[in-house]
């Protein structure tokens, strides 16, 4: 007990200490700040910002990142995040955008009028700081990084100010027109030279289809972006005035446009200009900041051509760009927030602190489904990368056929029901982690094409395009879509739940035009045995389409299907974790230390302290000066009796005839209690000894020690003159029967002996198993299990047992409990017709009688210590001395325990 | 003469001698008997149970792929008894080898005989590894049998996927993932061990380690302990179904191999290490 106490006590202090040293991130406080900044078209409006400040934890001066929050956040929004990079070493400022939060102003999309002379005037603020790390007076190092809105101004701004050095904009877009107008057809051209033209030429929004429902959400009034904001709680806001009920907090001139817009479903050229204004599109190639571009997969308000294009118009003025297509978006996915993170630290770590040895980030990452863990089952991501960014062309193309007859289709009358791709802003709430979320077309409404079953897998990375022929009248609007097609009986996967809305125009009598559709660029599998579907309907709920009723025919301009695949794209290597094999290999050398070290070290500890002194106590002090006398009062009486006893003088220590022979044998308690107490007799052949004793008296610790089962604390046992320890060979010259029997109780009688037996190892002739069944005695019982018997069935059985091989010692406990008085007597003549061979017998015994009868010699203890030795004859004589009575073994007993009262 | 004649250490309880010692034993017979059932049992259920309707319909979990083929079954038939059944199986048999015999008292006569401690350990914990190991092994054999007289003998088809893979394929795979249940079940054999050991109360040390092996579940849930989860020794207790995955996947089985006998060597080596030296009062 107390060496686990102290175990645990160890180990709870290591942990603590491990907790108290262990290195905690370091505290960084935020500061809040209203700075006043004027901006507009004449710099003449003043606008009070919120904005945070964390100070870097370090001391010292410091890089500065700012971090700006998504469409219908504010600074609060980005509160975690700024924590956890200036605990990195960075001097970081949150703000609440105008238009937003606590800050005044109002919203103007990101305009180079207003927003960005914001923030340039937040980095004037920012190359004041003391702390801040500066390139120049009042250049200070800076990086912007943020999520949509946010990414969006880290753009304009490093468009527009030439003091950014890094950039991490994410999910954002390049151009606001098309995406809310968007128009995958390009001009009818050959499918080569489409692949070849430059996608990152805007389409031309004024023809595009108008993305309704996001753009109601995104200039709705008070709406987030964020998905989960649409079904979760909202501040509480005062009433809203007439104006701000229109408007929101949009300057008026956009709440104007977009009200034209979106009666409409047209873009206006006015719209347009507006809307280009705020996009990063026209501007990019000023940006001179590294840029690591991050986009979703799953977004269908600003899909990955954004970045595609963003990241053209950045490389093409030289500027280092990177991509990373993660598994998130407006739509949802994963969001894997913990690798967008370390991936912009390294960004800025690399930018901003010039940090080489930080990891790299390379041109291209795709986040892509690596199966389940083999411990959770959960989803993995991996994350290939590719040295190079191929573009949405990919490296290289797999022309897929496709096949299906022209097929009629219609536009309903008001544009309803509509097909479903993807619910904006709760499509990634409805859809799984995995799965392409709920897609429907409407019958009647789309024309399908398919093809043949896949032979090989089909990684899909960037942005396939097919030509088709639409036939009909005016202007058609479409929706383009590949489906992943399993089997019947799932349901086909709308990978990221994306659509390429087209407006074909059909010229006056032609009847028919032809377009190459860019569909929208994912990444994607196709495994083995699936099949590719290309899908053009005529609704989509996403988008605002014709109410007219019209119909179609679509055919194939051509079958081919052009797939664009990135081969440089690999998985970085991920070998078998280092303590796969160095955990097993560390565990089997400490087991062997552990067996080596633990490897009976009591032998020589109890050598020693025999060799010392053959009474050392584990106490201190008053019972060890106790035992010692004790010890020496034995021996004295011992050796007085030895010179007129009828034994034969024994030899030295280590006499192979002494059948046993204790030494100063101590052992305590666990509660330090001494159960023998110096212990020393010696017991030569051919007698048969008593050992007599109260209860407690030490007789049955005494005889497990003889057995090997219990090590003494101090002292020696020698049988023949070995040692005993555990196992010790010579103890099968012992034959034992302490405390009671101990058999299979499912066994036979029989099976039981016959099985001790071969335990032993010795060979069946040695046994004598009839002699000890016959003193057993107990017939046919003997094919009984054994847990029919009845106390003394076992008994017998036991002390047969204990006879088997007939040991020249036997040691038996209380052999006669539970006989009956023939029985017992047979036991008598048994016992000393065994110890007439010149075979030695101990019994222990309260039936003081018995031993009377029985016993040629006998060893009286109390309390663990030895009380007397000797013939039986000479105790009753010294007995009858005493007090005048017969000699009556119980009245010495109880003399010499000193229980006679 | 320090023996006595025909004693010599390294001959004392046979292998032999303890199988025949631990096989008469009700609770062997039983849990053999339990296992060798499971499958019938579970045949019975599928053949008269309600038939599910939803014909195709989601149908790709283990259990609904069950009645497909033999080889199905038998995977349904592991993966239902690996988590829990096997493991009690397991810690029955290791945990109350030495317990038992403190039990009944034999053990002071066995260590008396004289069976030195080490070859006392040692030899009954090959013959609780080796009834250990037939359960592991009986179990899905049995359903294999089972279940192809039941649902015919044909190609497996993967869980969650759908795929098919050729049967004489899989027979090899289904060697691995017998092999790795085994080695998972280390883990609990050698806790089991290590509790027999120090107790004499067989369903202590039973009780104990399956206590142990729940305890490990339970944490293994919250998601809070990170990468720390992946050192528990249920963490991987799964990671046999990678063996049936049309990709062989070793990286999670080699992970939870290694975390298993890592444990299983530390846990035993205490176990003997502890009972040398333990004062057997019993």
């Amino acid at each position: 007990m107390k060496r686990v106490a102290a175990w645990t006590a160890a180990l709870a202090l290591i942990a603590v200490t491990t907790w108290l040293v262990w290195p905690s991130a370091p505290e960084v406080r935020g500061q809040d700040q209203t700075i006043t900044v004027v901006d507009g078209p004449a710099d003449d409006e003043k606008v009070e910002l919120d904005t945070t400040y964390f100070a870097p934890p370090g001391g010292g001066k410091a890089p500065a990142v700012l971090l700006a929050h998504g469409f219908g956040g504010s600074k609060r929004s980005m509160r975690d995040q700024a924590v956890r990079l200036a605990q990195q070493g960075y001097a970081v400022m949150t703000w609440s955008a105008r238009g937003f939060g606590r800050s005044g102003g109002q919203i103007a999309l990101n305009s180079p009028d207003y927003e960005v002379k914001d923030v340039k005037q937040l980095i004037d603020w920012l190359a004041r700081r003391p702390e801040v790390q500066l390139d120049a007076s009042g250049d200070p190092r800076v990086g912007i990084a943020g999520g949509s809105y946010g990414g969006a101004i880290a753009l304009m701004t490093a468009a527009y100010d030439r003091r950014v050095d890094a950039i991490v904009p994410q999910i954002t877009w390049s151009d606001l027109a098309d995406a809310l107008f968007p128009n995958a057809a390009q001009p009818a051209a050959p499918a080569t030279a489409a692949r070849t033209s430059d996608p990152a030429e805007p389409s031309d929004p004024v023809g595009g289809v108008f993305k309704r429902m996001w753009a109601g959400i995104f200039f709705g009034q008070g709406v987030s972006l964020d998905p989960t904001s649409l079904l979760g709680r909202r501040e509480a806001a005062p009433p809203l005035t007439p104006e701000q009920a229109r408007c929101g907090r949009f300057l008026p001139a956009i709440c104007a446009v977009y009200q034209q817009v979106a009666e409409t479903g047209r873009a206006t050229p006015e719209a347009v200009e507006l809307l280009r204004k705020s996009s990063p599109i026209t501007v990019a190639g000023q940006i001179k900041a590294p840029t690591l571009l991050i986009q979703g997969q799953r977004d269908s308000l600003f899909p990955l051509g954004h970045a595609d294009a963003n990241a053209r118009a950045i490389a093409a003025g030289g500027t280092p760009v990177s991509l990373a297509w993660f598994d998130g978006g407006h739509d949802g996915g994963n969001g894997e927030a913990d690798w967008l993170f370390d991936q912009s630290a390294a960004w800025f770590a690399r930018y901003l602190k010039g940090d080489d040895s930080a990891p790299r980030v390379s041109a291209f990452t795709v986040t892509r489904d690596g199966g389940r863990d083999p411990g959770t089952r959960q989803r993995i991501r991996l994350h290939p990368e590719a040295g190079a960014y191929p573009g949405l062309a990919g490296t290289g193309t797999t022309d897929v056929r496709l096949s299906g007859p022209a097929q009629n289709i219609v536009n309903p009358p008001g544009g309803a029901p509509a097909a479903i791709s993807t619910v904006p802003g709760i499509g990634g709430l409805l859809a799984g982690q995995n799965t392409g979320g709920v897609s429907l077309d409407m019958p009647g409404q789309s024309a399908a094409f398919e093809s043949a079953p896949l032979t090989a897998p089909l990684q899909l990375t960037g942005s396939p395009t097919v030509r088709i022929r639409v036939s009909g009248e005016g202007e058609a609007t479409l929706f383009v879509k590949l489906y992943d097609v399993a089997d019947s009986i799932q349901p086909p996967a709308l990978p990221a739940g994306l659509v390429a809305p087209v407006r074909v125009s059909i010229p006056e009598g032609a009847g028919s035009a032809e377009a190459t559709v860019a569909l929208p660029a994912v990444d994607h599998n196709f495994a083995v045995g699936h099949r590719l579907r290309l899908v053009v309907a005529t609704t989509d709920m996403g988008f605002a389409t014709p109410v007219q009723p019209a119909a179609y025919q679509v055919e194939l301009a051509s079958p081919a299907l052009a797939v664009p695949t990135v081969g440089t794209l690999a998985a970085a290597p991920t070998g078998i974790a280092w303590w796969v094999w160095a955990m097993p290999l560390a565990a089997v050398v400490v087991a062997g230390v552990l067996l080596a070290t633990g490897r009976t070290p009591s032998r020589s500890r109890r050598r020693t302290a025999a060799a010392v002194t053959p009474d050392a106590g584990p106490g201190d002090g008053a019972p060890a000066a106790e035992s010692r006398e004790a010890v020496a009062a034995a021996n004295g009486r011992t050796a007085g009796q030895k010179g007129d006893a009828d034994v034969p003088l024994g030899g030295q220590e280590g006499d192979a005839d002494v059948p046993l022979e204790i030494s100063g044998l101590t052992k305590a308690y666990r509660n330090g209690e001494l159960a023998v107490d110096g212990l020393s007799f010696r017991v030569e052949r051919g007698q048969v000894l008593g050992l007599l004793g109260p209860n407690g008296a030490g007789k049955t610790t005494t005889m497990r020690m003889m057995m090997g089962l219990i090590q003494p604390d101090a002292g020696e046992i020698r049988i023949f003159g070995e040692p005993v320890a555990p196992g010790a060979p010579v103890l099968s010259r012992l034959g034992s029967f302490v405390e009671g029997p101990g058999f299979l109780p499912h066994l036979s009688g029989r099976d039981n002996i016959a099985l001790y037996w071969a335990a032993t190892g010795r060979p069946a002739a040695d046994a004598h198993f009839e002699e000890a069944l016959e003193i057993a005695g107990l017939g046919k019982a003997l094919d009984r299990a054994v847990r029919t018997y009845s106390q003394g069935m076992r008994q017998r059985l036991a002390i047969a047992q204990a006879m088997l091989g007939l040991p020249d010692l036997l040691v038996l406990d209380e052999p006669t409990n539970g006989l009956d008085p023939p029985q017992i007597r047979e036991m008598r003549e048994v016992l000393k017709r065994y110890a007439r061979d010149g075979r030695t017998v101990i019994v222990s015994s309260h039936m003081l009688a018995e031993v009377e009868q029985t016993c040629s010699h006998v060893v009286v203890m109390r309390r663990g210590r030895l009380v007397s030795t000797g013939p039986v004859s000479q105790l009753l004589g010294s007995a009858t001395r005493s007090n005048g009575h017969g000699p009556r073994l119980e009245d010495v007993f109880l003399d010499l325990i000193g229980d006679n009262a | 003469m320090t023996a006595a004649t025909g004693y010599a250490p390294n001959r004392t309880l046979p292998l032999r001698v303890e199988i025949v010692r631990q096989f008469k034993r009700r609770r062997t017979i039983v849990a053999f008997g339990l296992l060798l059932a499971l499958p019938w049992i579970l045949v019975i259920a599928f053949q008269f149970g309600p038939q599910s309707n939803a014909q195709g319909q989601s149908a790709l979990r283990i259990s609904d792929l069950a009645t497909a083929s033999g080889l199905n079954f038998a995977a349904f038939a592991l993966s239902v008894s690996a988590s829990f059944l096997l493991v009690v199986a397991v810690a029955l048999f290791c945990g109350d080898t030495v317990s038992s015999e403190a039990n009944w008292s034999s053990l002071r006569y066995l260590l008396a005989a004289p069976v030195p401690r080490d070859r006392l350990l040692r030899q009954k914990l090959i013959v609780a590894l080796g009834y250990s190991a037939a359960a592991v092994i009986c179990l899905p054999l049995m359903a294999l049998l089972a279940g192809t007289l039941a649902f015919g003998w044909d190609d497996i088809q993967v869980p969650g996927t759908g795929e098919t893979i050729p049967a004489f394929d899989v027979l090899p795979r289904f060697g691995i993932v017998i092999a790795y249940a085994l080695v998972s079940q280390l883990v609990v054999a050698a806790v089991a061990f290590l509790v027999s050991t120090m107790t004499d109360s067989p369903l202590g040390a039973v009780g104990g380690a399956v206590g142990l092996w729940i305890v490990c579940t339970i944490l293994q849930a919250v998601e809070a302990l990170g990468v720390l989860r992946e050192f528990l020794p249920t963490f991987w207790n799964n990671a046999w179904l990678d063996a049936l995955a049309p990709e062989l996947d070793w990286s999670g089985m080699a992970k939870g191999a290694s975390i298993s006998i890592t444990y299983a060597a530390i846990l035993i080596a205490v176990a003997f290490r502890r009972f040398r030296r333990k004062d057997v009062v019993s």
